[in-house]
């Protein structure tokens, strides 16, 4: 099915299932430990050998020589996989790092050979054993003495790296109101709970992965570029992941490395990456400074606005796109983004929830509540005059599929009570407590990708759904039950949801907020022709037929879905290819973030007390699930903001803080109650479903609003994340003498 | 983890007979600490023996009118225990600062004395580290080492104590009962039993090799306004980056322990001697010849901002 032009009515417009809050069809089976994970796939591989990965002790080097014998004479010792016997690899497009490092060593953690042993105890004994002789090299570590040397990156997706419209120079020098402030953000881990994980086994030339993934169909042609065999080789299985966050967007080292091992000793293998090795061996989201200018009229009216971004990764790795929201969230006839991707050693950098606009907006929302007090305009005041309803770069010409920005700042300050704020920082004490409030807008493009899915009938009228799509979390199950239970006229607990293996059609997979729209506008495709089967089989125009309550009906005739099918059953399989609606219409989602905080008055100690947003995705295809996906997002937000950050030795290059002891992502106690309010809307244009993706919104702006929050608490600003203690107790706290 | 060996004793003249009779034998209770320095490797025992069921779980009034909290009293029962929580709040409130309900539930009185530093170039087995490896230097004075210690340090180790139990003990003047080799009992007085880095940063605490604790004993109650104030980066499961103990008598005497900044539980007579004075005063003689980084010198500010937290709330309820 084509979507190249905007969606009229359509049968998800009934709104009899998709819309509704429905409970999670596979909660029962995470609740009571029976959804199987890559890591406990003993029903299908049986006798899988233990693999465990050890990673290089240097950041950057050669392998001058590897001492096996101590290790490969360990008890239990089944095999040792290593560079000198893995034979020639590949690297997929995805990776900017070999996932099997030596004899060059690019970062700190990255595997150089995996011991497969009887035991796990056995085989992460015998890997202590392996003895690797070293010659370190200088690496780059530091961002902020590197970005000197930043270049300008490639274009990124079809993204260039620097945009420029009109006369940014003469427009900020001319601005009644200026800011020009810096800002910048840490590296992050993603924190996912299920390490990467993944179960190998060899039937002959075939290789089957049953792993912890996003993106299965990129997956198996990364594989098959890694080891040079065939993609139909290859079946990749993840039907159920413990999160992701774009960590399991692409081939890791415990993928890589089980098929190899399991290929060495012709037995099933299988690897986890321990929790103290994920933020060293996989990727992060990495760090930032980014420098803002804003030029506006005493009336807040923004004229020039610039945002240049510098991060660093290793060579041929990417930036951080982090001023990719700047082009299209607000107004400005004079722009300027611009980004420089600095080379460091360290581990490498990639793509965590919301890439670019989740740090962006860490800087330019904190830049907008600065414009907003030079200008003494309320901040949602001037988010507001400076709405813009199409792509500010492009012009008029291409207007936003759909902008409920400014509703979703109105009804959130309403629902957050935000006209109770005191806009004079510092002035609000509840007992030991200074307390503020911040708001920051919320802004994430909304991403449209091809996605395929397959759909059967049984003579039971029992229908059934196949794709490649996966659930990390996300409630996709639920979702894509949905759609095909709307479309066809049967309940939810007729359609039997199947997802994650690579034998099913290839869709849109988990990222970039991308997948449930698209995955469920790939279900609605095969359902759509499901339709058509049935309506012929029934005998009945297509026009003229109607399927309600597991029948098809046309006038006051009807037969079951199970009779059409018949014993042998019907199957349809379609997909959705998106035209060019997304280049001829901005499409991107919209919210409005509202915090207050506490911040005690002798020791800087930040807590959260109310977090609030409403938020504008097109048509939200489950609020229940989607309301999950946005609280977690603000979670998310508020760790950036408060405690979030690996720390980089410079010395020895790597990340120090390398577990969850040390990585502090917020616990209950840090988040309170979270009010979360959809405002109404339908996108034709962005697909069938008019809906839009909304994972990943309520990351972006959240952690700014947080900030902002302690600003107006303390009228200290902090512009370097994260907001901690020693931060605060540096640049003036506390305000109140002891 | 190194393969091991493993006994359940079945009395504690047994367990300490056995820890005599191997080499490089532990003795484990809860587990919470041990098992995962067991995984990395910084710990490799080869033998391990189990005192849980020695009948060391009880909590009894001694003699001189205090308490006697056996070595295996879980964290949980002690923070919930009616006298614990009537005469020494200060040890209840520390110990539900700590942690997280399940690892309180599983972990010890005995074995949350002999918790090991957060240090995290401790952790990572390819980086120096003096404690973990004598000799081989310190991988966190010019590292990241913001969480570490800023008094008591040595050349050789910045490394902080992580409990927040044994800061309330600390203060309460509690002992350490003990069985040496041999069966002979001991008792080490707490400011006795965590030592100070000087060049043997590997060497935590007094026990001899193979010496169990048996019990934790504490004086009789000192009355008083007992305060646990921790000061974390996150609400919850958060190591101190400081944090107070305190008991407030009568006419502005107060005593103090300190945690998060010492490699032991933090305690001066000068400190408790400037409590008329006031949260400055206090703070500079807590902290008198301090020596920090400059990720960590911010604690010196912070553990005065503690205390003036403290004072302001004394006063507000005074």
């Amino acid at each position: 099915m084509k979507f190249d032009t905007p969606a009229g009515p359509n049968p998800i417009d009934r709104g009899r299932v998709v819309g509704i809050p429905h409970d999670r069809i596979d909660g029962a089976a995470k609740v009571t430990g029976t959804a199987p994970y890559a890591y406990e796939r003993h029903d299908v591989a049986p006798n899988a050998a233990y693999g465990w990965i050890v990673g290089s002790a240097i950041a950057k080097g050669q392998i001058r020589s590897m001492d096996l014998r101590t290790a490969e004479a360990a008890p239990g010792v089944l095999g040792i996989v290593t560079h000198a016997n893995a034979g020639a690899l590949g690297k997929g497009q995805f990776n900017t790092a070999h996932l099997l490092g030596g004899p060059a060593i690019q970062h700190y953690e990255q595997a150089l050979a995996l011991v497969i042993a009887d035991t796990l105890e056995n085989a992460r004994d015998a890997a202590k054993l392996v003895r690797i002789d070293y010659a370190p090299e200088q690496g780059r570590f530091d961002l902020k003495a590197e970005r000197l040397h930043g270049t300008m990156p490639p274009a990124s997706f079809g993204s260039p790296a620097d945009t420029r419209v009109g006369d940014f120079d003469g427009a900020f020098a001319r601005a009644a109101v200026k800011i020009d402030q810096s800002y910048s953000t840490p590296d992050h881990s993603h924190a996912m709970m299920e390490p990467h994980a993944t179960t190998a086994a060899w039937n002959g030339d075939k290789l089957t992965l049953w792993t912890a993934n996003q993106m299965i169909a990129w997956s198996v042609g990364e594989m098959a570029k890694t080891l040079g065999i065939p993609k139909e080789n290859i079946r990749l299985v993840a039907p159920y992941i413990g999160g992701g966050f774009g960590a399991k967007l692409f081939l890791r080292a415990d993928a890589l490395l089980a098929a190899l091992g399991a290929k060495q000793i012709g037995r099933p293998v299988k690897v986890a990456i321990a929790r103290p090795q994920i933020p060293n061996n996989t990727t992060h989201r990495p760090a930032t400074i980014q420098r803002i200018r804003l030029g506006a009229g005493k009336d807040g009216v923004i004229d020039a606005i610039a945002h240049e971004v510098w991060s660093g990764d290793l060579p041929g790795g990417g930036p951080e796109t982090a001023a990719q929201q700047t082009r299209l969230l607000y107004r400005g006839a004079n722009r300027i983004t611009a980004h420089r991707l600095a080379v460091l050693d360290l581990p490498e950098g990639n793509a965590m929830r919301a890439p670019g606009e989740a740090v962006g907006m860490l800087a330019l929302e904190v830049a907008m509540d600065e414009l907003a007090e030079a200008c003494g305009l309320d901040p949602v005041e001037l988010r507001i005059r400076n709405d813009v309803q199409f792509d500010p770069e492009a012009g008029p010409q291409r207007p936003f599929s759909s902008r409920k920005l400014v509703e979703c700042l109105r009804a959130g300050a309403q629902q957050f009570g935000w006209t109770k704020r005191n806009p004079k920082p510092g002035q609000v004490r509840d007992g030991r407590w200074l307390v503020g409030m911040g708001m920051a807008a919320a802004f994430r493009n909304n991403i449209t990708t091809d996605s395929g899915a397959r759909i059967g009938i049984d003579g039971q009228g029992r229908v059934t759904v196949e794709t490649d799509m996966t659930d990390i979390g996300t409630g996709t199950y639920t979702i894509m039950a949905q759609t095909a239970a709307e479309v066809l006229g049967v309940e939810v607990d007729a359609v039997t949801v199947r997802l994650g293996d690579s034998r099913f059609p290839a869709s849109a997979g988990s990222g970039g907020q991308w997948g449930a729209n698209s995955s469920t506008a790939g279900v609605y495709a095969a359902a759509m022709a499901m339709r058509a089967k049935l309506a012929d089989k029934a005998g009945y125009p297509i026009d003229d037929a109607r399927f309600e309550d597991g029948l098809v009906k046309m006038g006051n005739q009807s037969q079951p879905l199970g009779a059409l099918a018949g014993r042998d059953g019907l199957w349809v399989e379609d997909r959705i290819e998106f035209g060019d609606l997304a280049k001829r219409y901005a499409q991107a989602t919209f919210g409005a973030h509202f915090c207050e905080v506490g911040v005690d008055i002798d020791t800087a100690e930040v807590r959260i007390r109310r977090m609030g947003g409403a938020f504008a995705a097109g048509r939200i295809l489950n609020p229940k699930s989607a309301r999950n996906q946005v609280i977690g997002a603000m979670t998310m937000g508020a760790g950036a903001a408060l405690m979030e950050a690996l720390d980089v030795d410079t010395r020895f290059g790597f990340f120090v803080n390398h577990d969850m002891a040390e990585y502090l992502v917020p616990v209950h106690a840090d988040i309170p109650e979270q009010d979360v309010l959809f405002i109404e809307e339908l996108d034709d244009k962005s697909s069938p479903m008019k809906a839009k993706g909304v994972g990943e919104l309520g990351i972006c702006g959240a952690g700014a609003a947080v900030a902002n929050a302690v600003y107006n608490a303390t009228g200290i600003r902090l512009r370097d994340y994260p907001l901690t203690i020693d931060k605060l107790l540096h640049a003036g706290m506390p305000v109140v003498a002891a | 983890m190194k393969a091991f060996t493993y006994e359940r004793a079945r009395s504690v003249e047994a367990a300490v007979k056995a820890a005599a009779s191997v080499q490089s034998a532990r003795f484990i209770a809860g587990g919470t600490n041990l098992l995962d320095l067991m995984k990395l490797q910084i710990e490799t025992p080869a033998h391990l023996i189990d005192v849980n069921h020695l009948g060391l779980d009880k909590i009894e009034p001694t003699q001189e009118g205090g308490l006697r909290i056996g070595a295996l009293v879980r964290n949980t029962d002690l923070a919930a225990d009616q006298r614990v929580r009537r005469d020494y709040a200060v040890l209840s409130r520390a110990l539900v600062a700590g942690a997280s309900g399940q690892l309180r539930n599983k972990a010890t009185t005995g074995g949350n004395l002999l918790q090991r530093t957060r240090c995290p170039y401790f952790y990572d087995t390819r980086m120096p580290c003096n404690k973990r490896r004598p000799g081989s230097g310190c991988g966190a004075m010019q590292g990241m080492s913001r969480s570490l210690a800023i008094v008591g340090v040595s050349d050789a180790c910045i490394a902080q104590n992580p409990s927040d139990m044994a800061v309330a003990l600390r203060l309460l003047d509690a002992q350490v009962e003990t069985m040496a080799q041999g069966g002979a009992k001991r008792t080490i007085p707490l400011a006795d039993f965590h030592r100070l880095p000087g060049d043997t940063p590997q060497v935590d605490n007094a026990l001899q090799p193979g010496e169990m604790i048996l019990s934790v004993t504490l004086p009789k109650p000192i009355g008083g306004i007992h305060v646990y104030r921790k000061v974390r980066d996150r609400a919850s499961y958060a190591f101190a980056l400081v944090s107070v103990a305190a008991v407030f008598g009568q006419n502005g005497q107060a005593r103090f322990a300190f945690g998060g900044v010492a490699p032991k539980p933090w305690r001066t007579d000068g400190a408790d001697a400037a409590a008329s004075q006031g949260a400055k005063a206090v703070a500079e003689a807590a902290l008198a010849g301090a020596r920090t980084t400059p990720h960590n010198d911010f604690k010196k500010a912070l553990l005065r901002q503690t205390l003036a937290s403290l004072y302001r709330q004394q006063e507000a309820q005074a």
